[in-house]
């Protein structure tokens, strides 16, 4: 469980092959990905950085299912995420995957231990749902507050809900979109406590998006995006299986 | 999962509870409106049908002129005292005989009057309508014979004339007759046509021909057959003989008509029927105008919670569970809508059927059909609003402000 360098490990976790991604077609086509390529081991923490328009986003919504590769292979645990269907990569998402987002993206009006039920619901768990969602708050530090809606929550706790709910059916690998892009860098720098206890403790795999040097400075290896393209894939600095 | 769905179903009812009110209105309306309507008119089918059963399913009516349809008849020589007389005398199977003359007339006693029908008849008028009295007599058959100048009267004309007092012996006037009130009638109340069966005077036949019509018809024969005799077999003999009295050939058609009461009552509970049929199929309509807000208020929802769609395609939901929430939503606002408009119905036709004395009969399969038709209704037009989130692209979906 702990990260190892590339071309060791027979499986990777995830492999990107040459993947472009082009929006639009004719004249108005815009490519996002212009062949881009890597792959994540089980157990890693990559920070994806670069300037907005560099494809990390459309990169994330490729390694998330939720959207294919105009060309090149996404291979996720030496499955070919290409070859599924809509329904496949929906359950490839439930069963495999966390999101986190910028926004939280929580339920509105929905409480926060129904919010960490809901992808339990999904996997069409019935036993134990409510203790694993107690649980799972009780681990991002948020007992006490299940009952609160995201109105009534702050900021951070907020992110907490969703970090609950990500973590709560055990994914293999987590993606954050900017987790802390809308927090102060006090409630930030909990938040990134958290993953990376998450990271080391649990071995989830976190591919994290951020603008942010400090909290790409929590992961192990930082990936530069610019213009469609990786401009570099390194470890950072002190990793200590550097 | 269906079990979630309807769970999420009830609290977003819950949380827009004006919103789901106010969408549900139409299918409250159509289903309140489709079951009172059939309700009522079952009731009136029942009422009918039970007013002619209390008048004796033995009971036949000859008039003059052949039927045509509901309300039309063509002329044709009237009968005469010795046609009714034939018939008691040659065709055995009758019970009673009561030839009929009646006309419209002013009853005048002392200051009072009061304009009523006044009917010419034997005394076996009274048992082929089943008419019992309240107090004194009815005219005896010498004084029918003897075309008295004695009369019975039904409740309405002793109220309009007599006020709280006893009719009895009192003379009153009906035209240019005086005559002596022997009897009073016990009120019958309403009739299924819905005139006052309690606004009559009775006189001998002979009398009324001789002092009020001024000629010898007789515009209806009723009969009444035996207890064990089909009104079938009662009716085919009658219309033999009347052929023979009124020298009809083999190539004329009748020129009289002979009904018997289960006629009657198929005819007039037929004209409920359809009538409710009719007025049930204008509320239907209304039915499906519901569907549409359904559709309309389902589509502004998705939209609304685009953002939501996305977070749960994200997390993992599946097209089919997106689908089915917001299916189950639709169906749940339509069937509650539905349940609700059945209350509606029940409570406010008891009301209605108090007030327009007609007995309550709740017609359950109109029911159970009003309520799954509303169910159905949120099938139907909940589907294109599900479909339409179930396929959203979360990554659209998620960017949704």
């Amino acid at each position: 469980m702990i990260a190892t360098s590339a071309n060791e490990n027979p499986q990777p976790l995830l492999e990107l092959q040459q993947v472009t991604k082009v929006y639009g077609s004719g004249e108005a086509a815009m490519p996002a990905l212009r062949g881009v390529s890597f792959r994540i081991e089980p157990g890693e923490f990559v920070a994806v950085m670069g300037p907005s328009g560099s494809g990390k986003s459309t990169c994330m919504n490729i390694l998330g299912c939720m959207d294919q590769p105009t060309a090149g292979r996404y291979c996720f645990q030496n499955v070919d995420v290409g070859l599924l269907s809509r329904n496949q990569r929906t359950l490839l998402r439930r069963h495999y995957l966390g999101f986190i987002f910028q926004g939280f993206n929580l339920l509105n009006r929905t409480s926060a231990l129904e919010n960490v039920e809901l992808p339990l619901i999904y996997r069409g768990i019935d036993s134990d749902v409510r203790r694993a969602a107690y649980q799972a708050l009780d681990t991002v530090g948020l007992k006490g507050w299940e009952h609160h809606t995201p109105g009534e929550l702050s900021g951070g706790q907020q992110q907490r809900v969703a970090i609950a709910r990500a973590i709560v059916t055990q994914p293999l690998l987590l993606l954050a979109d900017e987790p802390t892009g809308n927090l102060d860098s006090k409630r930030s720098e909990e938040i990134m406590e958290l993953l990376t206890t998450f990271n080391r403790d649990r071995g989830i795999t976190i591919v994290m998006v951020t603008h942010e040097a400090d909290m790409a400075a929590y992961a192990k290896r930082t990936v530069h995006f610019r213009d469609g393209l990786i401009e570099s894939d390194q470890n950072q600095p002190g990793d200590s299986l550097c | 999962m269906l079990g979630i769905a309807l769970r999420l179903a009830l609290r977003e009812m819950r949380r827009n509870i004006m919103r789901s009110v106010l969408t549900m209105l139409g299918i409250i309306i159509g289903v309140a409106a489709v079951i009172v309507l059939v309700t009522l008119g079952s009731g009136a089918t029942r009422q009918v049908t039970q007013q002619i059963a209390n008048l004796g399913s033995n009971l036949l009516m000859v008039s003059v002129g052949k039927r045509m349809g509901p309300g039309q008849s063509s002329t044709a020589p009237a009968f005469k005292l010795a046609d009714a007389e034939a018939l008691a005398r040659e065709v055995p199977a009758l019970a009673a005989v009561a030839p009929q003359a009646s006309s419209a007339s002013t009853a005048i006693f002392a200051n009072e009057n009061w304009g009523t029908t006044v009917t010419g008849s034997t005394e076996q008028y009274f048992t082929v309508n089943n008419r019992q009295l309240a107090e004194g007599r009815i005219f005896t058959g010498s004084e029918a014979r003897s075309g008295a100048a004695v009369c019975v009267i039904g409740e309405t004309v002793r109220v309009k004339l007599f006020a709280g007092q006893s009719p009895l012996g009192a003379k009153m006037r009906l035209r240019k007759l005086s005559c002596e009130i022997v009897g009073l009638l016990k009120p019958k109340g309403q009739s299924t046509m819905g005139s006052d069966q309690d606004d009559i005077v009775i006189v001998p036949l002979r009398t009324f021909q001789r002092r009020i019509a001024g000629n010898d018809d007789v515009s209806l024969i009723q009969v009444s057959a035996k207890d064990d005799i089909s009104t079938d077999a009662v009716k085919q003999e009658l219309q033999r003989l009347l052929r023979i009295r009124r020298h009809l050939s083999a190539d004329e058609d009748d020129n009289f008509n002979v009904m018997d009461m289960k006629e009657i009552a198929t005819m007039l509970s037929g004209t409920t029927q359809m009538m409710t049929g009719l007025l049930g199929a204008v509320a239907a309509v209304s039915l499906l105008v519901g569907g549409i807000g359904i559709m309309n208020i389902m589509l502004v929802s998705v939209t609304e919670r685009t953002r939501e769609i996305g977070i749960r395609l994200a997390i993992g939901a599946l097209e089919n569970e997106i689908l089915l929430q917001f299916l189950v939503e639709a169906v749940v606002l339509s069937s509650s809508g539905g349940l609700i408009g059945m209350v509606l119905a029940l409570v406010s036709s008891s009301l209605l059927a108090a007030v327009l004395q007609v007995p309550l009969v709740f017609n359950l399969p109109v029911i159970a059909i009003a309520f799954v038709f509303s169910a159905t209704v949120g099938i139907v037009f909940g589907y294109v609003p599900a479909r339409k989130a179930a396929r959203m692209d979360p990554i659209e979906a998620l960017r949704h402000e």
